[in-house]
């Protein structure tokens, strides 16, 4: 009479600690009603700390001049668009979790979606200053945007990549946002009826809108979700495709490549990852949620992280044959000149973090062990960070008239920027980890709801 | 001219779904049904029509999608054509990636908006019943007691067999 096979017997628990909705409800908002630990405390100064020596590193930059920085003519781009690229992929594995995984059925992303949506919010705010400040004129920024004006009217160049960096991110940042509040509408509804103090009350009650729990709202929710997962999916690739086309578009040795689009998207799932990686097994150990984001969770993101890692590998070796293959000698010469030159340490720090600590994850021991998950996690961080620099500088410093070659050495103000983006980054992440639910609450009962099912159908069997 | 609601309070979905079944067999009419999430199976239970958001996302994408089009080519071809570096006037592949965004944003915003617009969710809303715990682990059955046909005993009956945890009533001002 049995209808269950092995393999639903033995799945792995979603939500393990037999749990109950109520202390589902119980856990994710214990967090939010106490007061902070010493803990968040301590990361907070920290992350606020870098923050303000990036607001002042870069108050000074814009009033000084990009001077300050150690661009020159030749190479005219290395931290301010490495930043921006490296951020902007850190947001699209928020985006992959939330949307795609939904549209894959993956019930696992119901206990990391919410904080990996945050992620990509915040990473997309860093990544929007970058833009903004490396303009000489940042006061000016708002003419990127096609407004009727008195100067003609002059409308914006629809035909540059930058420019549709400017509509691609602002869309990201936009339904990105949407998206996450709009899932936590009915988190905010629990918060709502939990809250004892009266502002917490009355903000609960504003931005949950009147949440009732109707089936009927229900209903039409459901179908939002997934209408607004099936927009973020294409729009994610857009973005990073879009953002690859500053440099695709170009006629730069090491960058007019057809390859750059596919290679950059699946480097931004792959960088963004190991982000939620970090933050994952900080956030569980910090908040308590080990039964909601459980080893099993933390394994199937390393498992996404080396699949993307061996694109971004194999995309590394197609270059490289393609630039051989090919018999173009500059293209050929920007390839020898990253694994050779002046910048070659930096070459080798991105394929090893990127090609070959990635591949240590085909081991079950490497992929379920916290410690050692926790330092790839950070090592691919590094890596794709690296591989933005590489890309950017060594083709800029060296392309195809030898007496414009230059070398480019970061300022104190670049790295202090750098320093502040992160600080920003993890400033708004703890903000969020300490007065909004870090998992999604209706979910993950959703998730329990269908796992208790299950279990008593076996227990009935 | 009040309303009165008689509701059944559960504690399982599965206990719910039953006595919702159970309810609709018996010609009640379910008023709604409150849950900390969205029950797998409340749809067809209660035969609720499917949402028509989906048509709402594509006519605003295609609002969106002719909107960017015809302004980028309004600006690059009548308004102010410039040569830059000799690419057309009408650059229409050169559009679509800003054509493509802009179609994404128009289809999501208006969607979401459409979804507050249609369910009354606005800042400074509120519920217009309330249960105890519906947004931790309550499921509540609202039956609407109409006129005097309701069988306000039959249905408390089945409310208690299939497993409620408590059956009241209610009086609410419209």
């Amino acid at each position: 009479m049995s209808r269950l096979t092995v393999s639903s017997i033995s799945r792995p628990l979603q939500v393990t600690g037999d749990k109950t909705l109520s202390l589902v409800t119980e856990d994710i908002c214990r967090n939010i009603e106490r007061p902070s630990g010493w803990g968040w405390k301590a990361l907070f100064i920290l992350a606020l700390s870098a923050l303000g020596l990036g607001v002042v590193l870069v108050g000074y930059q814009i009033k000084v001049g990009i001077g300050v920085w150690g661009l020159n003519k030749t190479v005219g781009w290395a931290f301010d668009i490495t930043n921006f690229v490296f951020w902007v992929g850190i947001g699209h594995a928020g985006t992959l979790i939330s949307a795609i995984l939904l549209l894959f059925r993956q019930k696992w992303r119901t206990s990391i979606n919410r904080a990996a949506e945050a992620m990509t919010i915040f990473a997309v705010i860093c990544a929007g200053t970058f833009p903004v400040i490396h303009m000489g004129r940042p006061w000016l920024a708002f003419w990127v945007f096609p407004y009727p004006n008195l100067r003609g009217s002059l409308w914006v160049n629809f035909r540059s990549p930058l420019l549709w960096d400017v509509f691609a991110i602002s869309t990201y940042f936009i339904i990105s946002a949407v998206f996450w509040y709009v899932g936590m509408i009915p988190d905010l509804a629990t918060m709502r009826d939990r809250a004892t103090g009266r502002v917490k009350k009355f903000l609960c009650s504003i931005f949950s809108l009147g949440w009732d729990g109707s089936s009927r709202t229900w209903a039409h929710y459901e179908i939002l979700t997934v209408i607004l997962a099936g927009l973020a999916t294409p729009l994610v690739v857009s973005v990073h495709t879009i953002v690859s086309m500053d440099f695709a578009t170009s006629v730069i040795p090491g960058w007019h490549a057809t390859i750059f689009p596919p290679y950059f998207v699946v480097g931004a799932v792959f960088s963004g990852f190991g982000m939620v990686l970090t933050l994952l097994i900080i956030t569980r150990k910090v908040m308590g949620w080990e039964n909601y984001i459980t080893l099993h969770h933390l394994e199937n993101v390393c498992r996404v992280i080396l699949l993307t890692g061996s694109i971004v590998g194999f995309a590394y070796i197609t270059e490289f044959f393609i630039a051989w293959y090919g018999g173009n000698e500059y293209e050929m010469y920007a390839f020898i000149n990253r694994a050779t030159g002046p910048y070659a340490w930096a070459y080798w720090i991105m394929v090893s973090c990127n090609l070959f600590v990635p591949q240590m994850l085909w081991f079950k021991k490497v992929r379920t062990n916290i410690p050692a998950m926790f330092v790839i996690s950070i090592l691919v961080n590094v890596g794709m960070w690296f591989e933005r620099f590489v890309i950017i500088v060594t083709s800029l410093h060296r392309d195809y008239l030898p007496s414009s070659w230059a070398m480019y050495k970061p300022t104190f103000v670049e790295v202090g920027t750098l320093i502040g983006s992160f600080g920003l980054f993890f400033t708004c992440f703890l903000l969020f980890l300490r007065f909004l639910p870090g998992v999604a609450i209706h979910e993950v009962k959703i998730v329990l709801a269908a796992q208790q099912k299950r279990e008593e159908v076996i227990r009935n069997v | 001219m009040f309303k009165r609601f008689l509701v059944g309070i559960f504690k399982d979905e599965n206990l719910l779904l039953k006595a919702v079944r159970e309810l609709r067999g018996e010609s009640y009419a379910i008023y709604d049904v409150f849950s900390p999430y969205a029950i797998h199976g409340i749809d067809e239970a209660m035969d609720l029509r499917r949402s028509r958001l989906p048509w709402v996302t594509l006519v605003a994408g295609c609002v969106g999608l002719s909107l960017a089009l015809l302004f980028q080519f309004w600006t690059s071809t009548v308004d102010w054509p410039i040569n830059v570096g000799g690419k057309p006037d009408n650059s229409t592949l050169a559009f679509l990636p800003v054509a493509f965004e802009i179609t994404v944003l128009f289809g999501g915003l208006c969607t979401v908006a459409a979804f507050f617009l249609i369910r009354r969710l606005f800042p400074g809303s509120r519920p217009y019943l309330r249960f105890d715990g519906v947004a931790d682990d309550t499921f509540a059955l609202v039956l609407e007691q109409k006129d005097a046909s309701f069988e306000e005993s039959k249905a408390r009956e089945i409310l208690r067999k299939a497993g409620a945890e408590r059956i009241e009533s209610r009086v609410v001002k419209p």
